[in-house]
């Protein structure tokens, strides 16, 4: 075999092609390594393939797959309300898939949003606990900082196992996230429980003050700012200072970053912090912009989402801003599918195998058929 | 019964599917292959063995069913981290969140019925006479034997046969492997595919010994805690026995505190075998920081056949 078109790169064999007698031709595949940017249209057409391999489990059930997916795509982008709520459910997956995609430029992967996510939203609830009569503006900028904090934290306790003891980030986070919940149902059902709440396991509500401004009637909240800018944020660090740069070369080549001397461990732990605090600030954002009060499942999934969201936009700033709505609308037109009968997994399901044709397609891509004499 | 040998009977119980699952995850990445689909292959195991059982009445039938779907979902992840060789990582988180998405859905008709049955039990009733070793090994179901058989049989296979030698080879050095004849992509194939289904019957056994009924979301973390333990068992059958047992026994100890009273709110004691598996994982670190900690040198590194000329 000869090296592939001049260039020089490692182009190797799938499979040897076998040495038949008799056939004229025979097709080998090759794979290119040179071939790492995957084209634009493979997010696109892994939603299609996921719609499709989806349509399958929905007709077994005994529904039509295009009813099923009308509802869907109607309840999510169809009416004004509709939209509304979608891009409300987007801002915790914009804010967690930015944080997810900074710790992935590095391969950090942090799996713990969620549990960063939660722990963010309980901090916020604690300063309307204990700092009841603070004035609007001081009220949600404590909020806002004990949020993120509490976020950063929780992201620096998988970061530090990693750096100092060698310990897996994907476990560490996860576990924690498990922990978050089981502190989150601590506090819901014991100390912070609403005396006037009838039993029902939550805070007490949030006055008007420790809750964020939101657009007219709509539920949509100022948290969208947030995330707006946090994007744009990541997007100039990223392009304009050393400090992307650096995290641009671990991506790139770890061993070449560590022999020119990048700090690899405080890279590691600096992602972390950032990652846990934006998962924080979106669920600072969930209760003070939403549900105007800590209860239990206030994250329906967002930190899992977030991971598909970040990796469906190749981990680039405008394209989380597209995926998140679109993931956004996923959830909403999950739930309106419960109207006729059907479970809101199927936004789950269809979120997993998104991301499984996508992994695929992103390969598949490097492969070429080659034909020889 | 005093208090030890109910633990003792508990920790055997709640460790058994972890044992199951650490198994298929050794199996997996001994062949070099990372299998962070754990808790979705378990959710898939489990949820496939409720709906057959309820549906069928018949318990080999539902088992049998579990395997197979979980093997087909092995080797979809086999076909994208070995013919692709696709991220290994993205592989095993999308299989758990499509596992997840899946088994809720595919779930929620039979959310709630009670199984037909349970386990059957293998009634060794000559043992009834010795007190604590009659008391654990006399009523032990027939998964948790096999578990049993299947450590013995596992260590033997990748310790002292040919075939274990290959197995290793190719998870340590697919070239080296590649090179002295052994099929590097058929061995990661196989032992990919008999590894997921381990790990869904490890999700069988949770519904069949431990919790009689499906619910959304069961495992509850165990499928990860079982990559943990892969770890912890420096990809070692029979540490794994010990592994998965140490953690059955401190899942169990919290609901066993709880009921003799303790202050300490419940939430907090169900926080222990996650904090206890980042703690073990720091400290196994910490001693082995200088030291080969065992795992497959190729672990999560696709093995590319170098280009001849």
């Amino acid at each position: 075999m000869s090296p592939k078109n001049g260039s020089n790169s490692a182009a190797a064999v799938l499979e040897p092609a076998p040495a038949k007698t008799g056939k004229r031709f025979s097709l080998r595949l090759e794979y290119d390594s040179s071939r790492t940017r995957s084209p634009w249209w493979s997010p696109i057409l892994s939603v299609i393939l996921a719609l499709l391999l989806c349509a399958i489990f929905i007709a077994a059930n005994g529904m039509s797959p295009v009813t099923v997916y009308e509802k869907m795509f109607r309840g999510a982008f169809g009416t004004s309300y509709g939209f509304t709520e979608t891009m409300v459910k987007a801002i915790p997956l914009l804010l967690c898939g930015l944080g997810i995609a900074v710790a992935y430029r590095i391969s950090v992967w942090n799996i713990g949003a969620e549990g960063q996510l939660t722990v963010g939203a309980m901090a916020a609830t604690a300063v309307t606990i204990y700092f009841p009569d603070l004035p609007s503006f001081w009220s949600i900028t404590l909020m806002l900082l004990f949020g993120t904090a509490a976020g950063a934290l929780w992201g620096l306790m998988t970061a530090i196992p990693r750096t100092h003891f060698g310990v897996n980030e994907l476990i560490t986070s996860l576990m924690l996230n498990y922990v978050a919940l089981l502190a989150l149902d601590y506090v819901v059902f014991g100390p912070w429980k609403d005396p006037k709440g009838f039993n029902f396991p939550g805070s007490p509500m949030f006055t008007a003050a420790q809750s964020l401004p939101v657009l007219g009637t709509t539920r949509l909240h100022i948290g969208l700012i947030f995330g707006l800018v946090a994007v744009v944020i990541y997007y100039l660090m990223v392009k304009f200072t050393r400090w992307g740069y650096e995290l641009r070369l671990i991506g790139a080549n770890p061993t070449a970053a560590r022999y020119a001397g990048i700090h690899i461990k405080r890279h590691i732990i600096i992602v972390m912090l950032i990652s846990g605090g934006l998962a924080g600030i979106a669920g600072m954002a969930e209760v003070s912009g939403v549900t105007h009060k800590l209860m239990q499942g206030i994250s329906p999934g967002y930190g899992y989402t977030a991971i598909i969201v970040a990796w469906l936009a190749k981990l680039n700033p405008l394209g989380l801003i597209i995926t998140s709505v679109l993931f956004g609308g996923l959830i909403v037109g999950g739930y309106s599918v419960q109207t006729i009968g059907l479970p809101s997994s199927i936004s789950e399901m269809l979120q997993g195998s998104i991301l499984f044709f996508l992994i695929a397609g992103d390969m598949i891509h490097r492969f070429r058929i080659r034909r020889s004499a | 019964m005093d208090f030890t040998t109910q633990l003792l009977i508990a920790a055997i119980s709640a460790g058994t599917p972890l044992l199951l699952a650490t198994l298929g995850g050794i199996l997996n990445e001994r062949a070099g292959i990372i299998q962070l689909g754990a808790e979705g292959l378990m959710l898939m195991g489990a949820v496939t063995t409720c709906i057959v059982y309820i549906r069928s009445g018949n318990l080999l039938l539902a088992l049998l069913a579990a395997i197979a779907v979980t093997a087909v979902l092995g080797m979809v992840h086999s076909f994208l981290c070995v013919t692709l060789r696709a991220n290994q990582t993205m592989s095993g988180l999308a299989m758990t969140l499509f596992g997840s998405g899946l088994s809720a859905y595919l779930g929620k008709s039979i959310s709630g019925l009670p199984l037909p049955g349970t386990s059957p039990k293998l009634n060794l009733s000559w043992l009834n006479g010795i007190p604590v070793i009659g008391d654990i090994f006399g009523r032990m179901d027939y998964l948790t034997w096999f578990s049993l058989l299947l450590v013995l049989v596992l260590h033997l296979l990748i310790h002292h046969t040919s075939w274990g030698l290959h197995l290793r080879a190719v998870g340590d050095s697919p070239a080296t492997a590649d090179v002295m004849g052994i099929r590097v992509q058929l061995i990661r194939y196989s032992y990919v595919t008999a590894g997921a289904a381990l790990i869904g019957l490890a999700g069988a056994d949770m519904v069949l010994a431990y919790a009689p009924t499906w619910n959304e979301g069961l495992t509850a973390g165990r499928g990860w805690i079982a990559v943990g333990l892969v770890i912890f068992a420096r990809w070692n059958p029979l540490r794994a026995l010990f592994c998965a047992y140490f953690f059955g026994a401190l899942d169990s100890l919290g609901f066993r505190i709880q009921l003799l009273g303790s202050v300490v709110p419940s939430y907090f004691l169900k926080m222990i075998p996650y904090i206890v598996t980042i703690l073990v994982l720091m400290y196994l670190g910490y001693r082995n920081r200088n030291k080969p900690s065992g795992t497959p040198e190729s672990l999560g590194t696709p093995y590319v056949r170098e280009q001849r000329f």
